[in-house]
C-alpha cells in the first residue's frame, strides 16, 4: 500500500478505464477524487455505481462533464442529466437491480463466476440472461463484475490502509474495494496505525493499493 | 380525509411490534407518521440502515446519515448500519417482514408494475425488484385511479417489477388481497360501496357477500 497525493491517484487512471465508485446518492462518494477526475479531464469512462446522484453532486459531476461513456447502475431517476444523455444516446446505460448489482460486484471480488438470483425473473431485467432452475425454482444467472479501479470513500483509515466506514456512507464501498484491479481509497480521517481496532476494520489493508493523503 | 392519509393510516394497522419494514418513497413513507404511540418496528433504509427515524430538526442533519433518496434522517436508539450486500441480503433473503411500495399498475394476478413507463420514465428499478421478490409480505400503497384510469387492471401493460404476487393493495377506496390468481375485495374506503370500487377497477374483483369499511 502506498500513500499518494490526490493528483497522483487520478493520474494513474487512463482514459477509457472502468471505475467502480462508492456512494449512494453521493453519500459515501470520494468527492475530491471525482473533482480531480473532472479537473484532469479523464474521458470515455465506464462507471459502475449504485446511481449518479444529482447534477453537481458526486458521480453527477462526471456526467455533467460528459466524461462517462458507459454506466452500469441501479437507479438514475434523480438525475435528469443522466436520463437526458441516455435518451440522446450520448451515454450507454445498463440498469441492474440494486441487489443484483451489489452481488455481481461481490462475486467479482470474491472469486466467483457469477450468482443465481430470483430477482428479475419474468421482467425486462431477465432479457438476454440465462435462466437456471434449482430444486424447482427459477433463477437468473448473473455474471461477476470487476473493474480496473475502485474509488472508495472510507471514514477512518490507518497508515497501513485498513479502512472503516460510517453510517450510510458505507453502502457499496466495502464491496467494490474487493472487485477492482487497483483500489484507491480516500478517507475522512487518517489515523496512526493501531488506533483502529481489529474488530472495527471492515476493509483489511492488503486489499487497498493507494491511500490518498489529505491535502 | 386526503387519499394519501387514508392509505397511510390503513397500512399502519398492518404493522406489528418488532417487524422489519421497508417503506418506499412517496405515499409509503407516510405510514411511518401514522404508527400508534408505543408501537416499535424496525424501519430499514436500503442504503444500509435499520432503525431509520424521523427527519432531523433544522441544522441537525449529518451528511452521512440519509435515507435511500439521499434525504437526512435520524437513527433511533438500537439502530444498526451495514453495507449494501448485507442490505440486499436482508431484502432478498426473506428477512424483511414487510415492504410497502408505490404502484403504477397491479394486475389480476397480483403482479406489480412500478418502475418504468417505456419512452417516458426510465429511472431504473433500484431496489424495487429485490423488495417485491424477497420480502415476506408486499403491500402496494397507491391511489385507485390515475387521471381517471383504473390502476388495478386485468393485465399490466407497463413492465412488471416481479412475477411474485403482492399480498395487498391499499387505495383510498379499497383494500384488495391477491391469492391464487384472484383479486378479492376485503374492505372499502370510508363511505365507499363495493359497487363504486368495482366501477373503477378493471381487474375482475371477487366481492364477498359482506365487505366491511376500513377501520383507520
Amino acid at each position: 500500500m502506498r500513500t499518494v497525493s490526490l493528483g497522483q491517484s487520478v493520474a494513474m487512471i487512463p482514459d477509457g478505464a472502468s471505475l467502480m465508485i462508492g456512494g449512494f446518492m453521493a453519500v459515501g462518494t470520494p468527492e475530491r477524487i471525482i473533482d480531480e477526475i473532472v479537473r484532469q479531464k479523464k474521458r470515455d469512462l465506464t462507471v459502475i455505481a449504485n446511481d449518479t446522484a444529482m447534477s453537481g453532486k458526486g458521480i453527477g459531476k462526471l456526467v455533467d462533464a460528459k466524461l462517462v461513456r458507459k454506466l452500469i447502475a441501479s437507479h438514475i431517476g434523480l438525475n435528469p442529466e443522466t436520463q437526458r444523455q441516455m435518451t440522446a444516446d450520448e451515454l450507454e446505460v445498463e440498469l441492474v437491480p440494486q441487489g443484483t448489482l451489489v452481488e455481481r460486484i461481490r462475486a467479482g471480488g470474491h472469486g466467483l463466476g457469477g450468482i443465481l438470483t430470483p430477482t428479475g425473473i419474468g421482467t425486462l431485467a431477465a432479457k438476454g440472461k440465462q435462466v437456471i432452475a434449482v430444486e424447482g425454482k427459477d433463477y437468473l444467472l448473473e455474471t461477476a463484475l470487476r473493474a480496473d479501479f475502485a474509488l472508495v470513500q472510507a471514514f477512518l483509515a490507518d497508515y497501513l490502509g485498513n479502512l472503516s466506514y460510517a453510517l450510510t456512507a458505507r453502502n457499496f464501498n466495502p464491496v467494490i474495494a474487493m472487485a477492482a484491479d487497483t483500489v484507491i481509497a480516500s478517507a475522512d480521517h487518517i489515523m496512526p496505525t493501531g488506533v483502529l481496532s481489529p474488530d472495527q476494520i471492515v476493509t483489511p489493508a492488503p486489499v487497498v493499493d493507494y491511500l490518498v493523503a489529505n491535502s | 380525509m386526503e387519499p394519501q392519509t387514508i392509505i397511510a393510516r390503513r397500512i399502519a394497522r398492518e404493522l406489528s411490534p418488532g417487524m422489519l419494514v421497508n417503506l418506499g418513497i412517496g405515499i409509503p413513507t407516510l405510514v411511518a407518521h401514522r404508527l400508534p404511540a408505543g408501537l416499535h418496528v424496525f424501519f430499514q433504509s436500503e442504503n444500509g440502515l435499520i432503525g431509520t427515524g424521523a427527519p432531523p430538526e433544522e441544522g441537525m442533519a449529518h451528511p452521512m446519515l440519509t435515507d435511500a433518496a439521499g434525504r437526512p434522517v435520524t437513527a433511533l436508539p438500537g439502530a444498526s448500519t451495514f453495507d449494501s450486500a448485507m442490505s440486499f441480503g436482508l431484502i432478498r433473503g426473506g428477512h424483511l417482514d414487510l415492504t410497502v411500495l408505490g404502484g403504477l399498475q397491479v394486475d389480476q394476478m397480483g403482479r406489480l408494475a412500478n418502475w418504468m413507463i417505456p419512452d417516458k420514465m426510465v429511472p431504473g428499478m433500484g431496489g424495487a425488484m429485490d423488495l417485491v421478490t424477497g420480502a415476506k409480505r408486499v403491500i402496494v400503497a397507491m391511489q385507485h385511479t390515475a387521471k381517471g384510469k383504473a390502476k388495478i387492471v386485468k393485465s399490466c401493460a407497463l413492465p412488471v417489477t416481479s412475477v411474485r404476487a403482492v399480498d395487498l393493495v391499499v387505495t383510498e377506496l379499497a383494500v384488495i388481497a391477491f391469492r391464487d390468481g384472484c383479486a378479492t375485495l376485503l374492505e372499502t374506503g370510508p363511505g365507499i360501496t363495493a359497487a363504486e370500487v368495482a366501477a373503477v377497477t378493471e381487474a375482475e374483483l371477487v366481492i364477498p357477500p359482506h365487505v366491511p369499511e376500513m377501520t383507520l
